[in-house]
C-alpha cells in the first residue's frame, strides 16, 4: 500500500514539477495541463501499440506536450490574451486532438502491450518483487528529471526564466525576448507533464481523455502542499518539496478514497476535498510571515 | 548618433480621452552628450524615453540609430545599445534572485543559452565590480536582492546595466523615490560611471539645480514640445531663477510642477 501510494506520487510528481514550473517560476497560471496530460498518456500508448521503441516513445511523448504548451504560450504571446485563457484554449481543443491520437476512441487499453513497466513488473518477479521494482524504478526516473531540472536552472537561460517570473521589464532590459522564454518554459512544464501522462497510463493499463480531468488542480495542490514542509531559496530543495507535496497528496487522497466512508466521503468527493485543501493552504500561506513565492537560489 | 524625426504620440486617438502627448519632436543626440531633461508634470518626458527605447511605438515620426530606423524595433532588440533605469528601484532587478545571478543575467545581452556560466572567475568579476559601488555589497552576493535597499538597488541596477557598456543611457527620476542620502550616493555614482566609462546619458529630473549641474546640455519640455535646448556657456550661465523666467518667457506662464519649486 504505502509502496503504491509513492508510487503514484512519484508518477504524478513529474506532472507537479511541470505545473511548479509553470505557475512559480514563470508565474505563467497555465492550464494546458489538463490537456497535455492525456495527450502524453495517448501518444505513449499510440506509439508503445504501434511497435515503437519505449525510449522513443517517451520522447515522443515529451515532444507532443512541449509543443502543446507552446502553442499555449504563442496565443498568449501573439493575441495578448491572459495565459488563463490561453491554456483552456489549448485544453480544450487538446481532448478533440487526443481522440485522433487514439485513433477515433476515448480509450485504448494497454493490456496486452508490452510497456516499459511490464518490462520492470518482469524484471522484478525474477528478483526483487514486482512493487520493489516498481518502486525503484520510478525514485531514479524522477531523480533523474529533477536533477536535470536543477541543472537547468542554473543555466542562463533557466536564471533568465526564474527572472523572468519575478521582473518581466528586467529581462527586456537585459535584451532577452520574454516571449520566447515563455514558449520554451510553458512548453518543457508540458512536456514534463505528459511523460507523467505517458507513464501514468502504463501503469493504470489504458490511455483515456479524461485522465486529465482536473489534474492541474491537484498539481497545484501538490505544489502548495510541499511548499508547507520547509522553506528554502535553494532550487534543490524546492524541486524535492514539490516531490514530497506530491507524494502527500497522493496519501491524503488515499486516506480520503479508502477511510473516508468512516465520514461518508464517497470517491465522487475527492475532488472536493483537493479545492478544500487547496484553499486551505491559501488561507495558512496567508497568515504565514514568509512568503513561499518561488525564491531563486543562491548560486554557490 | 540616435536621432529622433517629427515623433508624434497620441493616445487613446479616436476616444474623448485623446491625448496628443508629443507634438513633432526633433532630437538629435550626439556621442558623448550628457543631456539633462526638465518638464512640469505630464510634459512627456517619460513618453520621450518609451519612444527611444521601444517601449511603446509613435503615433508617426522615426527613431534613428547610427543612420538606421529602428522605429519598428522591439524593446528587447534595443535593449541591447540602449540601457535605462526607472524611478522605480523594483524594475532594474530580480528581487527573488541573489545579486551574482542577477547580474549574470545582466552580463551578456541577447538570449541566453543552456551554458552554466557562473564559475569561479565570474564571481570574482562581480565581486571586483561591486567593491567598485562601495556599499559593502561584494560581501553579501549570495543574498537575494529583494534584500536590499531601494539605494542599494537602484546602485545594483546601475551597475548592471553598466556592465554592457550600451551606447544610450535613459535616467528617469532614477534617484527620486530615494531618501535624500541615498539619493546623493546614487547620484554620484552616477556620474562616476558616466565619467568612467563615457557614456551618452539622458536624464530626466524634477531637480532643476541637478539638471543645471549635470551635464553638457538641458533641455526643458512642455506640453508635448522641446521647448528650449540649450548647451555650453549658455547652459553653465544658468540659474533655476532664470530657467523659471526664461519658461515664463517663451511660454507665456508659469512653471507648474509640485516638486521642482524648492529643490
Ligand atoms: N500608456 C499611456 N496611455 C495613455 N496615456 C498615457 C500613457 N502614458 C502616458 N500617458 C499620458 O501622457 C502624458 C505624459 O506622460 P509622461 O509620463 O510622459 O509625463 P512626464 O513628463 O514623464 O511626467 P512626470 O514628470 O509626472 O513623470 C500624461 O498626460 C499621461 O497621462
Ligand atoms: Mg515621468
Amino acid at each position: 500500500m504505502i509502496e503504491g501510494i509513492i508510487v503514484e506520487g512519484l508518477i504524478y510528481g513529474i506532472m507537479a514539477l511541470g505545473v511548479f514550473l509553470s505557475f512559480r517560476v514563470l508565474d505563467f497560471p497555465d492550464l494546458s495541463v489538463d490537456g497535455t496530460f492525456p495527450l502524453g498518456a495517448a501518444v505513449m500508448a499510440i506509439c508503445l501499440t504501434g511497435g515503437m521503441n519505449m525510449g522513443l516513445a517517451l520522447l515522443v511523448s515529451f515532444t507532443a506536450g512541449f509543443i502543446a504548451g507552446g502553442i499555449t504560450a504563442v496565443i498568449h504571446n501573439k493575441l495578448g490574451v491572459p495565459s488563463l485563457l490561453a491554456g483552456i484554449l489549448t485544453m480544450t481543443m487538446l481532448w478533440s486532438i487526443n481522440i485522433r491520437v487514439l485513433g477515433s476512441r476515448a480509450n485504448l487499453p494497454l493490456l496486452r502491450t508490452e510497456t516499459i513497466l511490464t518490462s520492470i513488473r518482469t524484471l522484478g518477479e525474477a528478483t526483487i518483487g514486482e512493487t520493489a521494482a516498481l518502486l525503484i524504478f520510478f525514485v531514479i526516473v524522477v531523480l533523474i528529471i529533477k536533477l536535470l531540472l536543477d541543472l537547468f536552472f542554473h543555466t542562463d537561460l533557466g536564471l533568465t526564466m526564474g527572472a523572468m517570473g519575478d521582473n518581466e521589464q528586467m529581462i527586456i532590459s537585459q535584451g532577452v525576448n520574454p516571449e520566447m522564454v515563455k514558449i520554451i518554459g510553458v512548453g518543457l512544464s508540458n512536456g514534463l507533464v505528459a511523460i507523467s501522462g505517458a507513464f501514468a497510463a502504463q501503469y493504470q493499463g489504458f490511455a483515456d481523455v479524461n485522465l486529465g480531468q482536473g489534474i492541474v488542480v491537484s498539481g497545484l495542490a501538490m505544489v502548495m502542499l510541499g511548499e508547507f514542509l520547509f522553506s528554502s531559496n535553494r532550487i534543490g530543495l524546492l524541486t524535492l518539496r514539490v516531490i514530497l507535496g506530491a507524494i502527500l497528496y497522493k496519501a491524503i487522497m488515499f486516506f480520503g478514497r479508502y477511510y473516508g466512508y468512516y465520514i461518508n466521503l464517497t470517491p465522487n468527493d475527492l475532488k472536493l476535498l483537493t479545492g478544500l485543501l487547496i484553499i486551505l493552504s491559501l488561507i495558512l500561506t496567508k497568515y504565514r510571515s514568509k512568503s513561499l513565492k518561488f525564491r531563486r537560489p543562491a548560486n554557490d | 548618433m540616435i536621432k529622433l524625426e517629427k515623433i508624434n504620440m497620441i493616445f487613446g486617438e479616436g476616444t474623448p480621452d485623446r491625448n496628443h502627448v508629443l507634438r513633432d519632436v526633433d532630437l538629435q543626440i550626439n556621442k558623448g552628450d550628457f543631456i539633462t531633461i526638465i518638464g512640469s508634470n505630464g510634459a512627456g518626458k517619460t513618453t520621450l524615453f518609451n519612444v527611444v527605447s521601444g517601449n511603446k511605438r509613435p503615433s508617426s515620426g522615426k527613431v534613428i540609430v547610427n543612420n538606421k530606423d529602428v522605429t519598428n524595433h522591439p524593446e528587447y532588440k534595443r535593449a541591447k545599445y540602449i540601457g535605462r533605469i526607472f524611478q522605480d528601484p523594483l524594475l532594474g532587478t530580480a528581487g527573488n534572485m541573489s545579486i551574482s545571478d542577477n547580474m549574470l543575467v545582466a552580463g551578456n545581452k541577447g538570449f541566453k543559452g543552456l551554458k552554466i556560466s557562473l564559475n569561479r572567475k565570474k564571481r570574482e568579476y562581480f565581486r571586483e565590480q561591486l567593491k567598485y559601488l562601495d556599499i559593502e555589497l561584494e560581501n553579501r552576493m549570495s543574498d537575494n536582492v529583494g534584500m536590499l535597499s531601494g539605494g542599494q538597488r537602484q546602485a545594483l541596477t546601475l551597475l548592471m546595466m553598466s556592465l554592457s557598456r550600451p551606447e544610450l543611457v535613459l535616467l528617469d527620476e532614477h534617484t527620486a523615490a530615494l531618501d535624500p542620502r541615498n539619493a546623493s550616493k546614487v547620484m554620484e555614482l552616477t556620474d562616476k560611471f558616466i565619467d568612467e566609462y563615457g557614456f551618452t546619458v539622458m536624464m530626466i529630473t524634477h531637480n532643476m539645480q541637478h539638471a543645471i549641474d549635470n551635464g553638457n546640455r538641458l533641455l526643458m519640455m512642455d506640453e508635448g514640445r522641446i521647448i528650449l535646448d540649450i548647451s555650453g556657456e549658455e547652459k553653465n550661465s544658468m540659474t533655476v531663477e532664470s530657467l523659471i523666467k526664461k519658461f515664463h518667457d517663451i511660454r507665456n506662464k508659469d512653471f507648474a510642477t509640485d516638486k521642482t519649486l524648492l529643490s
